[in-house]
């Protein structure tokens, strides 16, 4: 055990690491207004390794990207580590090392950790908790509660290639192109927006649940109608192709570097442009819009289909499950 | 993406939606067959195109949807069978047996495993020389090359811990049956473009002679289908009981006759269950006698729970075009893709399913099951 912690404390170890605390003493930089944001997130992902990235880096971007959401820049981060008996201490020093080089790149320090091993068997080789501490400057209010009708709803890129990379790589598909998933840290072109002082209403990255269930849960928390273009929506071919073929419908599949948001109208040229900038989001896109809640339509995500007629968007049930012919 | 954007057309559909409001001048009830173009004429909204005088019913081509009772009860038993490693597809994993589905008895601990290919299971009863390992073998005509061959192939590496759960079934008897019932309204018929891509469709040319009805072999996309609709009142105008190919890029008069080869090698024809249809004479597959020792229910010794559909669950109506998912009671209420009374509620490609999700004001908030799943 002692080795353990030895091995992950010093290769994470950022400056309240190294006091060996039971727990990290922070000083928040907060000014006047200011505000903490905080977040958690579990990580189960299997395999602990794929195209484009590993339960680490999933692990830290996940998170940094839950405060991104808030408005928040992301400073401190905890790891919690469950280990299963017998995983290869090269595996764990494979996602220590990831763990590290993520925080790295996301500008966040690693400020506390726990490590438990539960039995052979008790366990799925590793899982990863995060939580996360960042700041809200003082005037940002980034929530579903802020849209309004008439806001234009801005997708930052191509919709699907983190589902479906973990799904080819568990189950041993092979496709023409090998697909990556968009595993990345998002706060760098949202902090930029709202340093550029656009008015941003609300954000939400598309993770499991994907875009369609992200749309929902805003539509639903503001009773208001979100209505989407279907040919707007970017799909890369291999992914679009991927779907086609195991029956997945790319609006529920899962991202992990991708995120929307709500501007409005006369914001959104602005939006897209800052945004552009960023090679994680420099597709972005504008795909829909919010349009004020009637009787029938309150609360709706509807979809306008590539012939021209619409539809409306549904929760999945349960995951998707790949189908017979 | 190639071959999907120029089928998905805004221009296009607009232009054959006006031309079949033009040919058309009474009344027709179309059926199409496969329940994968149910989701496309549903996802896609393709009827709310067509003129008033076309109504669209949905039809039994979903081989989750019509797999009956009795045979997931084999199923759920066999999983639950020490030392088995239960394959099948993903979709199965929701539809409901009499007691439970797939995903309950995994959840319970049995060794259930989603695959892409029979050859998946294949591999998986070589790795596990000490398992058995059991495919679920269910579909139409479109499956029943692969899940030949994998049979082929576990008898040439002498595998004995493999064998096929099977539930094959075959679509023109069940268009017959369709046209024989007395409750019948289907006056033409878009057959299924796979299912034809593998078997051709001379068949077909008897049942549109016999019974005076159109049939127009038809893809899935939504200009595919809008052409099949279009070809189909343009025969039923003129009188004509032809069967017509839509699906050209894909389907030849004969089919693909070295995938008809493996399934005679490996399967003949036997009389079959259907969901709520009752059991129709010559229209599934069995395993012939020298494979018969990859037939699981021969080599586990399985009997028939003889338990049937839940009585308040109207698929055996839905999958003959009688009656649409929103006539049933039960639809969205009792029976959700939660708590499913029936197959069609939680298959990919059953009617329920498709007026479920994209036809229906969704709910606050996801429904739930009674125990945490995997699927959660």
């Amino acid at each position: 055990m002692g080795r353990l912690l030895e091995g992950i404390v010093s290769a994470l170890g950022g400056p309240p690491l190294e006091h060996r605390h039971d727990g990290a003493v922070l000083a928040l930089p907060l000014e006047g207004g200011d505000r903490a944001a905080f977040t958690t997130d579990s990580y189960v992902v299997s395999p602990l390794f794929f195209p484009g990235g590993d339960i680490g880096k999933l692990a830290v971007y996940g998170t940094v990207n839950d405060l991104a959401m808030c408005g928040a820049r992301p400073a401190y981060l905890s790891v919690g580590m469950i280990l299963e008996e017998g995983l290869p201490w090269e595996t764990l020093e494979r996602v220590v090392e990831s763990l590290r080089e993520a925080a790295d790149r996301a500008g966040v320090y690693i400020v506390t950790g726990d490590t438990k091993v539960v039995d052979k068997g008790k366990g799925d080789g590793l899982f990863l908790n995060t939580a996360g501490l960042g700041i809200v400057p003082s005037g940002v209010e980034v929530r579903p509660s802020e849209v309004r009708p008439g806001d234009v709803v801005l997708l930052s890129g191509d919709l699907g290639r983190h589902g479906i990379a973990i799904l080819a790589t568990r189950e041993g598909l092979e496709f023409e192109t090998a697909i990556e998933s968009d595993c990345a840290p998002l706060h760098e072109p949202v902090l930029r927006l709202l340093a550029e002082g656009v008015e941003v209403h609300c954000m939400r990255d598309l993770t499991r649940g994907g875009l369609a269930s992200a749309l929902l849960e805003i539509a639903q928390s503001t009773q208001l109608h979100i209505e989407i273009e279907e040919t707007a929506i970017p799909v890369r071919p291999e992914v679009q192709a991927a779907c086609e073929l195991l029956g997945l419908d790319p609006l529920y599949v899962a991202n992990e570097g991708r995120w929307v948001t709500f501007v409005p109208e006369g914001e959104a040229e602005r939006a897209l442009t800052l945004l552009r900038d960023y090679p994680v989001s420099a597709e972005a896109c504008a795909i829909g819009r919010v349009l004020p809640a009637s009787e029938a339509l309150g609360g709706l995500v509807t979809l306008r289909t590539a012939i021209g007629t619409t539809r409306t968007v549904d929760w999945l049930s349960g995951e998707q499950l790949p189908r017979i012919c | 993406m190639r071959f999907l954007e120029e089928y998905r057309d805004r221009r296009w559909a607009q232009r054959y939606a006006r031309l079949i409001a033009r040919t058309v001048t009474r009344p027709w009830t179309l059926m199409e067959v496969c329940g994968g173009q149910t989701h496309a004429i549903v996802r896609f909204g393709i009827d709310e195109l067509l003129p008033d005088e076309i109504t669209l019913v949905h039809g039994p081509g979903c081989p989750v949807c019509v797999t009956p009772v009795e045979i997931l009860d084999k199923a759920l038993y066999l999983a639950a069978q020490p030392g088995v490693i239960f394959c099948s597809f993903g979709d199965m994993l929701r539809v409901p047996g009499s007691q439970g589905d797939l995903l309950r008895v995994k959840a319970q601990g049995a060794d259930v495993r989603i695959v892409y290919s029979p050859l998946d299971a294949v591999r998986l009863a070589q790795r596990y020389p000490d398992r058995e390992v059991v495919f679920f073998a269910v579909g139409f005509e479109t499956t029943a090359p692969a899940n030949a061959l994998a049979v082929r192939q576990a008898h040439a590496l002498g595998l004995k811990n493999f064998s096929l759960l099977v539930a094959h079934v075959l679509v023109p008897p069940a268009m017959e049956a369709i046209l024989r019932s007395p409750a019948n309204r289907v006056q033409g018929f878009l057959a299924a473009g796979h299912v034809c891509t593998v078997m051709g469709y001379e068949e077909y040319r008897p049942l549109a002679r016999r019974y005076r009805v159109p049939i127009v072999v038809t893809g899935f996309e939504p200009l595919d289908l809008l052409q099949g609709i279009y070809l189909c009142v343009r025969q039923l105008e003129e009188e004509r009981f032809e069967v017509e190919n839509q699906y050209a890029r894909s389907v030849r008069p004969k089919g693909n006759r070295e995938a008809q080869r493996l399934i005679r090698e490996v399967f003949e024809v036997v009389p079959r269950k259907w969901r709520g249809m009752g059991e129709l004479p010559r229209s599934g597959l069995g395993l012939r006698a020298p494979y018969r020792q990859y037939d699981a229910e021969h080599k586990f010794a399985l009997y028939s729970s003889g338990s049937d559909e839940p009585e308040d669950c109207i698929a055996g109506l839905v999958l003959q075009g009688i009656k649409k998912p929103p006539d049933c009671p039960a639809f969205g209420t009792r029976c959700t893709p939660e708590h499913p009374l029936g197959a069609p509620m939680v298959s990919s490609e059953g009617a329920c399913a498709a007026y479920y999700r994209y036809r229906r004001r969704p709910s606050e908030g996801h429904g739930r099951r009674e125990e945490v799943s995997a699927s959660e």
